[in-house]
C-alpha cells in the first residue's frame, strides 16, 4: 500500500504589489516559519527534505540556489532547488516522501516581481532567441492572445464571457485579505477597456504581486506525530507539452499539458468516471481570463465547449455547485510568478480546514488545483486535495 | 562506449563570429534589490567606523556579516553587538585578473579574515569573518607567515565614508 | 538527521543507458539539439524510444550562460519532454550528479518506470566571456562591491587547503596531469593532452595559487542517462548498474565564515548516501570513484569529504599514484572536468556516465585495472555549498 502524503502545515507571507519592507529571503523566512508554526515541526529536527521553487531571473540572482536553504532552515540538510513554480515542487515532495526518503519535506516557492525593473525584458529572455525573440511583437502575452482566440473560436466562448470570469474572481477577493487587485467589476468595464493584448483587456489580465508560500508535507504516520490537522494530497500531476522554443508544435486553443497533469492526478487520486462529481470547489489557472475556463475544460470539470455556458448560468460562483477560485485566483491575488501554483494550494487547503475566513466554501471536503506555468511555457501542474 | 566519434560539432571563435545564422541578444535584465534591514544597519556601521554583528537569542552565536536569523534555530536574530575590528588571516590570494578576466596593471591581494568575535572556540569550523583586501605585498602574501598573521582593518577617513563595505580600505597586518 | 534508514524499495533503480556530445570550447549545435543529441545517445544504447520513457528529469545550470529565461522550459523538447512530466532541478554545480539523484525518487516512488535525465549547458553564447556571467553569484552588497572574479574564491579554498595540509603547488599539480592524460582516452574530451608538473607551474598565473592548467576550461555540452525501475531494467539489459545511495546537502551561502579545508556539506551529503548504500568504509568498499574536479585541488579536497582518503591525506596517497587507473583507488578514469571539459550541469552527468560504462566494463581503453562492484560520483556547487552524490553498484 502506497505511503499516504498529507500537507501538515502552511505559511505565507505578502500578497502585496510591491514589500519594500523585506528582501525576498526575508519574505522566504516569515512564510517558512509560519509554515513549520503550523506544523507543530522543528525545521532543524523534523524536515528531511527541503525544496525551493525559484527561477534565476526573476531574482536577479545568477544562482539563486546559493540563498535557498538559510531562510527556510535548511542550512546543511538535503536542500534543492526546482527551477519552476511551487507546485513542482510539491510534486518532488510527494515523489520523495512516497519512495521513502523522506518523511517531512518542506516546499517553498515565491515571487517579488516588484523588484524587477524590466520585467517585460525579462519575460522576453524566456522566448527562442533565434526564432521568436527577434520578431516585432510588442508584448510577450501575445501568446496568450493567440490561445485566447483559438480557444473562443473552438468553443464559441465570447469575450462577455471572458469578461464574466474576470468579474466573479475580482468580485471574490473582495472577501481576501490576499487579493489586492480585487474590485467591484462589471463586464462593461471590462469590455469598454481598450485592449491590452487582443482579445483581452487590462481587465482579462492579471497583475503582479509579491508573495512566498511554504507548505509542509509528510508521510501518514509522520503526521499523526505533530498534528491531527491534515490534508491528504490524494494525487499530483505535472506535464510538459512543448518546450519554450518549439511553441509551433502547441496545440493552440488547447492546455494539453494540464489535460495531462490532470489524467495523472486523477488516476492517483483514484477518481475514476466523472471527477466534476468529486470536488466542492477548484483553485485554478486564471492568470488571463480565459484560461479558468480552459482549465475547467481540461480538468474535465465542463465538457468540452461548456465551460462558458456553466459560468454564464452561475455554476461557478461562490455559492453554487462548483465554485472556481473562491480565493478571487490571481486575476484578484496577483501573479506572484513561480509561487502561483502554491497561492492556489494554499488557498484550497485554508477552505479544507474551515479556515478561509469571509470567502469559505460550506462543508468543503475535496478540491482541485491546478497552475500553468505562464507565457512562453506550456506546462502545468495538478493536485487533488482531500480533507482528513 | 563503442563510439569513437561523438555528436557535436566545434568551432573556432571565427567561426562562431562569422555564421550566418548568428543572432545578438542583449536583453535588459534590471533589479531594485531591497537590501533589508539587517545589511542596512550593517552598512550604517560601516560608515560609523564599526563592524557589527548580530546575535541568536536563543543559542547565542554572533554572525558577522550579519543575517536576518539564526541557520542553527532557525529564529529571528535580535541584538546588535560592536566587534573588534581585528582577526587573523584565515587564507590570501593573490589576483593577476580582472572580474572580466582582464590581466590587472597592479595585482590585488585578497583574503577572508577570520575576526576575534567571542563564542568561537579556537580552530572551530565556523567563525565570524569578512572577505576583504589584504594591505600586505604580493610576495608576503604568497609567504607561510601570512596564515593566521594578526590583521587589524584599515578605515577610511570618516569623511570618505560611505556606508559601503569599501568603508574599510583593506585588512593590514598588526605590526 | 531525521532519515528513514532502512528503507524499503519495492523496486531497485537502475541506470540503463547513457550519452555524451562531444565536449567543446563553442558547439555549432543549439542548445536543444545537444540535450536531444545525448538523449538520443542513451535511448539508443538502452535499446528504448522516447515512447518508452515516462518523465524527464532536467539539469543545467545559471540560465546567463546560454542566455534563456525558464531554461528548463527550453530544453524540454530537445530533452524529450513532449506530452511528459518534466522538471528541472538545480544546486549550481553540483546539478550533474542531482539529475540522476532525483531521477531516483522518480522511480523508486513508484510513480515513473523509465526516466530519461538530461544534463546540458552551453557557455559560449555569453558575451564578451562566459565568466563574465559569475559576476552575478555574488552578494550584491558585501561582496560585489570588490569586483571579485570567481577564481578569486577557489583561489582561497585551495591557498587554505594548500597551508592547512602541507600540500604544495607541484603535489596538487598531479591531478590536473592525471586527468589531461586519463582524457587522452576519451572520444569526448576537450582539454585531453600529456602534461607535466612544470607545464602547470609554468602556465599563467591568473589568481595565485591558481595556475591557468589548474583550472577546467569553459564547455559547451550534454550527456543523459536512462533510469529505470528494477522491472524494466531486467527486460533491457542484463547488466544493469544500480543506483544504491544518494546524498544531498546544502550549507548556507557565507563562505567566509568557514574553514575552507574541507568541504562538510560533500561530507553529510556523502554519508547520506554511504548509509542508505549500506557501505560503512567507503575507503575500503568504494572500487573508482568520479569525484568532481574543476580544479586540481578540487578533487583532492572532494576524496576527503568523500571519506576515500583522511583530511588532509589525499595529496599524499596521489603522489604515491593511489588514485592513478592502475592504482589502489582510481579517480577520474573519465579525464574528468579537467581533462575532458566542464560544461557544468552535463558535466556531473559525464561522470556518472563514465562509471556506467566502468561498471559494465564498457569503457575501453579508459577501464580501471581493477576489479569494480561499488563506485561514487559527487559534485559540487554554489559558492562552497552543494554537496551531492550519488553510489552505484553492479
Amino acid at each position: 500500500m502506497p505511503r499516504r502524503v498529507g500537507i501538515i502545515g502552511v505559511g505565507w507571507y505578502g500578497f502585496r504589489p510591491s514589500t519594500p519592507e523585506v528582501h525576498f529571503q526575508g519574505m522566504m523566512f516569515e512564510s517558512s516559519h509560519r509554515a513549520y508554526a503550523d506544523a507543530n515541526v522543528d525545521p532543524r529536527k523534523d524536515v528531511d527534505v527541503f525544496v525551493d521553487c525559484q527561477e534565476d531571473l526573476w531574482e536577479g540572482v545568477a544562482i539563486t540556489d546559493e540563498f535557498a536553504p538559510e531562510p527556510i532552515g535548511g542550512t546543511l540538510r538535503p536542500t534543492f532547488t526546482v527551477p519552476g513554480d511551487g507546485l513542482l515542487g510539491v510534486a518532488h515532495a510527494y515523489m520523495l516522501i512516497r519512495s521513502g526518503l523522506a518523511d517531512v519535506v518542506a516546499v517553498e516557492a515565491h515571487g517579488k516581481p516588484s523588484e524587477i525593473r524590466t520585467l517585460q525584458d525579462v519575460y522576453y529572455m524566456a522566448f527562442d532567441p533565434l526564432h521568436v525573440r527577434p520578431l516585432p511583437t510588442g508584448n510577450p502575452f501575445f501568446l496568450a492572445g493567440l490561445d485566447a482566440q483559438a480557444y473562443m473560436q473552438r468553443t464559441g466562448a465570447s469575450r462577455e464571457h471572458l469578461a464574466l470570469v474576470s468579474v466573479k474572481n475580482r468580485t471574490n477577493g473582495l472577501k481576501n485579505e490576499r487579493a489586492p487587485y480585487s474590485a467591484r467589476l462589471t463586464v462593461d468595464d471590462v469590455l469598454s477597456a481598450p485592449y491590452a493584448v487582443y482579445p483581452l483587456t487590462r481587465y482579462d489580465i492579471a497583475g503582479f504581486s509579491d508573495a512566498s508560500v511554504t507548505v509542509v508535507l509528510a508521510s501518514e504516520e509522520a503526521a499523526k506525530r505533530f498534528t491531527d490537522k491534515v490534508v491528504w494530497l490524494d494525487g499530483i500531476g505535472f506535464s510538459t507539452e512543448t518546450g519554450s522554443g518549439a511553441v509551433e508544435w502547441h496545440t493552440w486553443g488547447r492546455m494539453l499539458s494540464m489535460r495531462d497533469a490532470a489524467l495523472m492526478a486523477y488516476k492517483l487520486a483514484g477518481l475514476a468516471g466523472s471527477p466534476s462529481a468529486s470536488f466542492d470547489l477548484a483553485e485554478v489557472e486564471d492568470r488571463f481570463s480565459f484560461m479558468e475556463l480552459l482549465s475547467l475544460e481540461e480538468l474535465m470539470l465542463a465538457k468540452e465547449g461548456e465551460a462558458h455556458r456553466l459560468l454564464e448560468q452561475g455554476h461557478f460562483n461562490l455559492g453554487g455547485p462548483l465554485p472556481v477560485n473562491p480565493s478571487g485566483g490571481s486575476l484578484a491575488m496577483g501573479v506572484q510568478l513561480e509561487a502561483t501554483g502554491l497561492a492556489r494550494l494554499l488557498e484550497a487547503v485554508l477552505q479544507l480546514r474551515g479556515e478561509a475566513g469571509p470567502h469559505q466554501v460550506k462543508g468543503a471536503r475535496k478540491a482541485v488545483v491546478a497552475t500553468w506555468r505562464g507565457v512562453p511555457t506550456y506546462t502545468s501542474a495538478v493536485a487533488v486535495l482531500s480533507a482528513g | 562506449m563503442s563510439v569513437t566519434k561523438l555528436p557535436g560539432t566545434k568551432l573556432s571563435s571565427k567561426e562562431m563570429y562569422s555564421l550566418p545564422g548568428l543572432v545578438e541578444s542583449a536583453p535588459q535584465a534590471k533589479y531594485d534589490f531591497s537590501a533589508g534591514p539587517t545589511i542596512s544597519r550593517f552598512l550604517q556601521g560601516l560608515k560609523e567606523g564599526k563592524i557589527l554583528g548580530r546575535k541568536c537569542p536563543r543559542c547565542g552565536r554572533i554572525y558577522v556579516p550579519p543575517r536576518d536569523y539564526c541557520e542553527y534555530c532557525h529564529v529571528a536574530l535580535t541584538d546588535w553587538v560592536e566587534v573588534p575590528d581585528t582577526g587573523t588571516v584565515h587564507t590570501a590570494v593573490v589576483s593577476y585578473i580582472s572580474v572580466r578576466r582582464e590581466r590587472l596593471e597592479k595585482p590585488e591581494v585578497i583574503g577572508v579574515i577570520r575576526l576575534d568575535v567571542p563564542g568561537y572556540p579556537p580552530n572551530s569550523y565556523e567563525f565570524a569573518g569578512l572577505f576583504h583586501r589584504l594591505c600586505v605585498p604580493p610576495e608576503e602574501a604568497m609567504s607561510d607567515e601570512v596564515i593566521g598573521m594578526k590583521v587589524r582593518a584599515r578605515w577610511k577617513p570618516k569623511e570618505q565614508r560611505t556606508g559601503s563595505i569599501l568603508d574599510i580600505e583593506c585588512f593590514e597586518p598588526v605590526r | 538527521m531525521g532519515m528513514v534508514t532502512n528503507l524499503f524499495v519495492k523496486d531497485r533503480v537502475a541506470i540503463v543507458g547513457a550519452g555524451i556530445t562531444t565536449f567543446m570550447r563553442r558547439a555549432l549545435e543549439t542548445s536543444r539539439e545537444l540535450a536531444w543529441e545525448a538523449a538520443r545517445m542513451a535511448l539508443d544504447q538502452a535499446g528504448l524510444t522516447l515512447k518508452d520513457v515516462d518523465c524527464v528529469v532536467i539539469g543545467s545550470a545559471p540560465d546567463t550562460f546560454d542566455g534563456v529565461h525558464l531554461k528548463g522550459e527550453y530544453l524540454a523538447d530537445g530533452s524529450g519532454a513532449i506530452r511528459k512530466p518534466m522538471t528541472r532541478v538545480f544546486v549550481g554545480g553540483g546539478t550533474g550528479v542531482f539529475v540522476p539523484v532525483s531521477a531516483w525518487w522518480h522511480v523508486a516512488s513508484g510513480l515513473c518506470k523509465t526516466v530519461l535525465a538530461v544534463g546540458e549547458e552551453k557557455m559560449s553564447p555569453a558575451h564578451p566571456h562566459p565568466q563574465y556571467v559569475f559576476r552575478y553569484i555574488w552578494d550584491p552588497i558585501i561582496h560585489r562591491p570588490l569586483e571579485p572574479n570567481l577564481i578569486w574564491i577557489f583561489a582561497m579554498e585551495m591557498r587554505r587547503y594548500m597551508a592547512k595540509c602541507g600540500a604544495k603547488k607541484e603535489d596538487i599539480a598531479l591531478v590536473s596531469v592525471k586527468n589531461k592524460r586519463n582524457a587522452l582516452d576519451n572520444p569526448a574530451a576537450q582539454v585531453a593532452a600529456n602534461i607535466t608538473v612544470d607545464d602547470v607551474l609554468k602556465s599563467e598565473v591568473l589568481v595565485w595559487p591558481v595556475q591557468e592548467l589548474d583550472v577546467s576550461p569553459v564547455t559547451d555540452g550534454a550527456a543523459a542517462l536512462v533510469i529505470t525501475s528494477e522491472n524494466v531494467a531486467r527486460q533491457v539489459t542484463d547488466s544493469p548498474v544500480w543506483i544504491e545511495g544518494v546524498g544531498f546537502t546544502l550549507d548556507n551561502q557565507h563562505w567566509e565564515n568557514r574553514e575552507l579545508a574541507f568541504p562538510r556539506y560533500l561530507n553529510y551529503a556523502a554519508r547520506m548516501a554511504y548509509r542508505m548504500a549500506g557501505i560503512e568504509r567507503p575507503w575500503k568498499e568504494i572500487d573508482v570513484a568520479e569525484p568532481y574536479d574543476p580544479f586540481d585541488y578540487k578533487e583532492l579536497h572532494h576524496i576527503e569529504g568523500l571519506m576515500l582518503a583522511r583530511p588532509c591525506e589525499a595529496w599524499k596517497l596521489l603522489k604515491e599514484g593511489y588514485f592513478n587507473r592502475d592504482g589502489e583507488l582510481p579517480t577520474s578514469p573519465s579525464g574528468g572536468l579537467l581533462g575532458v571539459g566542464n560544461p557544468i550541469a552535463a558535466a556531473g552527468v559525464m561522470k556518472v556516465a563514465e562509471l556506467f560504462w566502468q561498471l559494465r566494463y564498457e569503457a575501453g581503453k579508459r577501464q580501471v585495472k581493477r576489479p569494480v562492484h561499488r563506485a561514487v560520483a559527487n559534485a559540487w556547487g554554489d559558492l562552497m555549498q552543494a554537496g551531492t552524490v550519488i553510489v552505484l553498484g553492479n
